[in-house]
């Protein structure tokens, strides 16, 4: 248990928490508008997950994206740019939320046709097997995608030509209003979509940095020496609404539920068990909070002040020259 | 030297290949069976499994990947067997290939060329048997190639092949035993340029692909009679040489578009919309379109010859453009 490393985990889950807190504030004083999907209570995902790769690894994922844009070390400025809508954004302000794309990252973008990205997926890992390189894709998406044939056709291809990618199923147990035991004739037994394929899974606590952690780093090593496909379903939960079109709980789940799953929130389950070794305290936390909202507070002011883009900007990166 | 439309874009996928190690062919049946049409006839032996592959049957799975390799920095072509099944991987053409390099706000692009044959062959039936280049043609960020002769495929494939840009190639089951004159080596068309077939003075035809063909056989016919028509192949069919076009049309003043595809909404429909704006004054009559019937195509062979546009329509509606008839 190292200090260091576990406050910069917590610290990476606090700005995307706070960040999106912003982002849903900002979505209320029409300062963004479109679809705002937020990740809240889901961090431990992607911050676990993306804290295993190397710099030159690519990560794809949905429209649920900003956690993993953060995770990746996107600049939140031009996080919050792009979500305003803004030229300096991340895309130029034409990708929006769901849209996020840092590809001097690696960041290959969020997608937001439902299991549409699982292809671009093993794309990007057959690239990687054809220039004989040791790197590796993580893929994340939500188990609504599951069933889907796009889906289903990635995994046949990852496991026939052993591409090395990780796909990390999301499961929050909700595909908008579906609890998706009425969506996945295989809910009780995800993993074995995958493993029908013959690609080894399992399952980790995502609600647990330092499990999903882990767990990828055990997975990517053992990939970039012997590639192959890999499936990961993190349990999880959305403390929000599906989109801010969709109030917390809904029609589709209690009050009660959403609290319940609350108290164990992966913010307070890392901070838990940092205090329980004695390796922070009160203080260190309050600490973070104030630098990290000065980082949201530099990066709204940063869209705020950004300009918009020019009408020339409309017809701009339809084509390449 | 006299080649097939099959050995034209043989050759050009051949040389590209050997000039651009980014490049690489994958799709149903193209590595050991050499292809269903065998366009990539030798290529396994020549190129090996890791650039010549053979997938399963799965158009969006598949499409997709290329377009992630393409992201990542490879030159993928997609051999559809038919663009009928191109169908299913619609979804990745349209919501990926196209959208990836303008919504990253151009951090991304998509070099990638998606071919096969479109169009009907010979009593396939309804699900064989489609001309959608209209459908590829309405979106935003695709360019679309529908070479007619071996000449064209191969110098249009080979700047497809060196494009940055996603490229449908439209190409024909009808055509690939056609043969015609193709310099030796290196050679490209450019996309974006139409070429006048025929030269003549009273009439425009305009038609691409198969339909260019037949264009040409009226063409000689009608010249039987003294009447002297001028046959444009637009080649490209997006983005659309308009020059080209309006310059013929200039100077005949009578304009007639052949499709095979769908009337509502087809390609003609635009072609026409497109000259209207910019040579109105030069046209002597309304512009005439050609198209295939607006049915499924049947498969009984007097019923298929009924919905697809022949040599005597083309002869047919150029007379009575002319008041000839
Ligand atoms: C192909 C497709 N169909 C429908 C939608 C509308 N839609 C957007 S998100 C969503 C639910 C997806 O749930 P899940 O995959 O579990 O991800 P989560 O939102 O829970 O992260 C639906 C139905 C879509 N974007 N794409």
């Amino acid at each position: 248990m190292d200090r260091q490393d576990l406050l910069s985990l917590y610290r990476q889950m606090l700005l995307i928490r706070r960040f999106e807190e912003k982002s849903a504030e900002m979505y209320a004083l029409a300062k963004i508008a479109g679809f705002l999907h937020l990740y809240i209570g889901e961090e431990a995902v992607a911050v676990g997950a993306i804290a295993a790769l190397r710099p030159d690894d690519y990560v794809i994922t949905s429209y649920r994206d900003h956690g993993h844009c953060l995770a990746r070390g996107s600049d939140p400025g031009k996080v919050m740019a792009e979500l305003f809508g803004k030229a300096t954004g991340l895309c130029k302000g034409k990708g929006g939320s769901m849209h996020l794309v840092d590809a001097p990252r690696h960041f290959m973008g969020g997608y937001a046709i439902v299991g549409g990205h699982l292809p671009l997926a093993t794309g990007l890992a057959f690239a990687i097997q054809y220039r004989k390189q040791d790197r590796v894709v993580l893929c994340f998406f939500g188990e609504g995608a599951l069933p889907s044939g796009q889906a289903h056709e990635a995994f046949n291809l990852a496991a026939l030509w052993n591409l090395p990618v990780v796909f990390i199923c999301e499961n929050n147990r909700y595909a908008m209003g579906t609890p998706s035991p009425r969506g996945l004739a295989l809910f009780a037994h995800v993993l074995e979509t995958a493993r029908s394929y013959g690609i080894p899974a399992e399952q980790v606590d995502g609600m647990d940095v330092l499990a999903v952690r882990r767990l990828l780093q055990d997975v990517v090593g053992r990939l970039r020496v012997k590639p192959g496909p890999f499936f990961v379903e993190a349990r999880t939960y959305r403390f929000m609404g599906h989109s801010m079109a969709d109030p917390a709980h809904g029609h589709y789940r209690t009050k009660i539920e959403v609290e319940e799953e609350r108290k164990r929130d992966p913010l307070l389950l890392l901070r838990t068990i940092v205090e329980r070794h004695d390796l922070a305290h009160e203080a260190d936390f309050k600490q973070l909070e104030r630098e990290v909202g000065e980082v949201v507070t530099t990066a709204v002011r940063f869209a705020e002040d950004s300009p918009y883009p020019t009408p020339a900007a409309l017809y701009e990166d339809v084509l390449v020259e | 030297m006299l080649l097939s439309y099959r050995e034209a874009l043989n050759q050009a996928m051949r040389e590209e290949m050997r000039r651009d190690e980014r490049i690489f062919l994958i799709g149903e049946e193209v590595g050991h069976y050499q292809g269903a049409f065998k366009v990539s006839k030798g290529f396994i032996e020549e190129f090996g499994p890791q650039r010549v592959l053979d997938t399963p049957i799965t158009e969006a799975g598949f499409t997709g990947l290329a377009i992630g390799a393409a992201m990542a920095g490879l030159h993928p072509i997609v051999e559809l067997m038919t663009l009928n099944f191109g169908i299913l991987a619609m979804d990745q053409i349209v919501n990926n290939a196209t959208k990836i390099g303008y919504m990253s706000g151009g951090q991304l692009s998509v070099p990638i060329v998606i071919r096969g044959p479109g169009s009907a062959a010979h009593q396939l039936a309804a699900q064989h048997s489609q001309s959608l280049e209209a459908w590829f043609c309405h979106v935003p960020g695709l360019k679309v190639i529908a070479p007619a002769t071996p000449h064209d495929a191969k110098g249009l494939l080979k700047s497809a092949l060196r494009d940055r840009n996603p490229v449908m190639f439209i190409e024909a089951q009808l055509l690939y035993g056609t043969k015609g004159d193709v310099p030796d080596g290196d050679y490209t068309v450019p996309i974006g340029q139409a070429e006048v077939k025929r030269t003549g003075t009273d009439v425009t035809v305009v038609a691409y692909s198969k339909m260019l063909l037949l264009a040409l056989e009226a063409a000689q016919d009608l010249a039987c009679d003294d009447i002297s028509v001028e046959v444009v192949d637009p080649r490209t069919l997006k983005p659309l040489d308009l020059e080209c076009l309006v310059a013929s049309v200039k100077k005949t003043g009578r304009l007639v578009i052949v499709e095979e595809g769908w009337r509502f909404a087809g390609l003609g429909a635009q072609i026409a919309e497109s000259v209207y704006a910019q040579a109105f004054d030069y046209l002597d009559a309304p512009i005439v379109r050609i198209t295939g019937e607006e049915v499924p195509m049947p498969y009984a062979r007097r019923l298929e010859d009924a919905a697809i546009p022949d040599r005597a329509r083309i002869v047919a509606a150029v007379r009575k453009l002319l008041q000839l008839a």
